[in-house]
């Protein structure tokens, strides 16, 4: 057998000239999945605490797909100056969210709302059993968001009370 | 041999088109992007690009074919291609022959006689007339089956089929361990239980059953007992009469034997009658029909004699690489864990959970490993593997496994290897997890409240 290896690679064959049949069998993973995963961007943490960064954490240990999305918000422009991301998952749910961090950069929260997971799902070219993947990441964006929005909310109400209870 | 490989391969190289390389990609997107294009021995194939071939480290699902069973499978194949059963003249009686011989060899491994050799087209075929062929015969008296939670899935399915037919069927849960729980198996014998059928090695987790004692039982009760044995002949001592088998299915290319070939014992003292599957000529004692693949057999043949002859190195080799394997994955990362007993194991089979890490994200970074997983994102639903799930491992351990199969042509320095991509792919991906930082900051992620959809 190894001589047969030896013997082709002499003969300039290689094992590219496989089956026919590589072709849109379900477990191809597109390129850019495998980009993603290779070179994740925007891998990491913010700290939870700081007023300007929005957590949401969505997901399950028992589905197999965690997803934590963080936004850092300008608090004059209401744009996501930055974003980050850490997932338990699949490599299609990694991607997902890599793709999600990447797109909220730069964009107001309003306009993050409207991006939908099949924008994400077809960039990445998910199969469909693989669609959930990027319903989470929306969900995740969306969580991310209202986490801020919770925030901020918050503590306009502490600092209103603040000046009340000072004055 | 060696002129034998180079002028078939230069023969093959001549009648294709030589010089247009098709290069299968599977994207029209990817046609644009391999514009860079690779001319090294680089790989591409379902998206991914490796430089070379894997490390094969999958031997539960299947072995490379041992050189010696190759040849004793190719040097009868040119001249001696008769049908065994073909008694009237020198090509049917050479065939009959050499498949008599392959027949005394595989006996020779389990303890049987060869007259209790039954070939078949795999161990698929032999769980199925097993299962099937023994509750049909005895369908009068015989309602029930016992089998286990963790078979395989063609005596499930099958178990499935009977009992859409009108039989009933026990599914034993199992241990922690893995292992069937004896006074349960005790408990669950009825005098209409026609069968018991326990696999003897897993081939999802690795775990041994305690086979004696489970033989034990089932002869104070009286009850045919069927293994499916494809993971554990030549690599365990099998003894069909310590164990008190009635029925056992065969493998051959899990003992580094061809594909397509299998075999069922099945006893003559007392004998376990059971109605075919394959109806026909009568061949293999009425109760296989077809002409027998004599090629194959021989192969099966040839494996079976190997493994005799071999099992006790081999199993020396394959623990030392076991040890090697475990101890280089723990020296470098926590939180691992062995499905399955670890002390009723063949050591051939590593099971382990990454906490924190999923298996298909570890699959897809380790490509350059030959590995399977027992995660839901590989299987086709979004279930955990049923194995996992009924040795009681947590919902997110489950979706972590990865199988490590060692075999007779591991070397040292392909597990080396595969410790060290493996812990750098643990590493990384424990990095992008959410759960380990949770983990690191002290929550307990066990106490949160997930938002499930």
């Amino acid at each position: 057998m190894m001589l047969r290896q030896v013997a082709k690679k002499a003969l300039g064959l290689t094992a590219r000239q496989s089956t026919p049949w590589s072709v849109g069998i379900s477990r191809s993973y597109h390129e850019n999945v495998i980009d993603h995963y290779d070179n994740p961007r925007n891998v990491g943490s913010f700290d939870k605490n700081d007023p300007t960064v929005g957590t949401g954490l969505v997901g399950a240990p028992a589905c197999g797909d965690v997803m934590k999305l963080q936004i850092k918000v300008d608090e004059k422009t209401g744009q996501i100056v930055d974003a980050r991301f850490k997932t338990f998952g699949c490599g299609s749910a990694i991607a997902s969210s890599s793709v999600a961090t990447e797109w909220v950069k730069g964009k107001a929260m309003e306009d993050v709302l409207t991006i939908k997971n099949t924008e994400i799902a077809k960039h990445l070219s998910l199969p469909p059993v693989k669609l959930h993947c990027s319903m989470l990441a929306e969900d995740a964006i969306k969580a991310a968001v209202k986490d801020y929005k919770d925030k901020r909310v918050k503590t306009n109400g502490a600092a209103a009370a603040g000046e009340t209870t000072q004055a | 041999m060696a002129s034998k490989v180079i002028s078939s391969t230069i023969r093959r190289t001549l009648t294709k088109p030589h010089g247009v390389v098709f290069r299968r990609h599977n994207l029209s997107t990817a046609a644009a992007a391999a514009a860079t294009d690779y001319e090294d021995e680089s790989i591409m194939m379902k998206g991914v690009r490796i430089s070379g071939r894997p490390l094969y480290l999958d031997m539960q699902a299947t072995t490379p074919i041992d050189p010696r069973v190759f040849d004793a499978m190719n040097d009868s194949g040119i001249n001696e291609y008769g049908n065994p059963h073909s008694r009237t003249h020198l090509y049917g009686w050479e065939a009959e022959n050499a498949v008599e011989v392959a027949r005394i060899q595989v006996a020779k491994l389990i303890g049987a006689s060869p007259k209790e050799i039954i070939f078949m087209s795999g161990a698929t075929e032999a769980n199925n007339t097993a299962v099937k062929g023994v509750m049909h015969f005895y369908k009068d008296t015989k309602k029930h089956v016992i089998t286990t939670q963790t078979e395989h899935k063609c005596v499930l399915d099958s178990c499935r089929h009977l009992q859409q037919e009108g039989f009933e069927v026990t599914y034993l849960p199992v241990k922690t361990d893995g292992l069937v729980d004896l006074e349960m198996l005790r408990e669950a014998i009825r005098p209409d239980t026609g069968l018991v059928s326990i696999m003897a090695v897993n081939n999802e987790i690795g775990v041994v059953q305690p086979m004696e004692e489970i033989g034990q039982i089932c002869k104070e009760h009286n009850v045919p007992f069927h293994t499916d044995a494809a993971q554990a002949i030549g690599k365990i001592p099998v003894d069909v009469k310590k164990w008190n088998i009635g029925l056992m299915s065969m493998s051959a290319h899990k003992i580094y034997g061809p594909k397509g070939v299998g075999a069922l014992f099945v006893r003559r003292r007392p004998r376990i009658r059971l109605e075919p599957l394959m109806n026909g000529g009568g061949q293999e004692r009425g109760l296989r029909s077809g002409t027998a693949a004599t090629q194959q057999i021989l192969g099966f043949g040839a494996a079976c004699d190997l493994a005799m002859k071999e099992m006790e190195y081999d199993e020396k080799w394959i623990k030392g690489l076991q040890e090697r394997l475990l101890n280089g994955i723990r020296e470098k990362l926590d939180g691992v864990v062995v499905n399955g007993s670890m002390e009723s194991r063949y050591s051939g089979n590593l099971n382990l959970s990454f906490a924190y890490v999923e298996g298909e994200s570890l699959l897809m970074g380790l490509k350059e490993v030959a590995v399977s997983s027992g995660s839901a994102c590989t299987s086709a639903s979004l279930e955990p593997s049923y194995v996992l799930r009924a040795l009681g491992v947590d919902e997110d351990m489950a979706h972590t496994s990865i199988r490590f199969g060692i075999g007779r042509f591991t070397t040292k320095e392909e597990i080396d290897k595969a410790v060290e991509l493996t812990v750098k792919q643990v590493v990384k991906l424990r990095e992008m997890s959410p759960l380990y930082e949770m983990v690191k900051e002290g929550i307990d992620i066990k106490n949160i409240q997930w938002s499930q959809h």
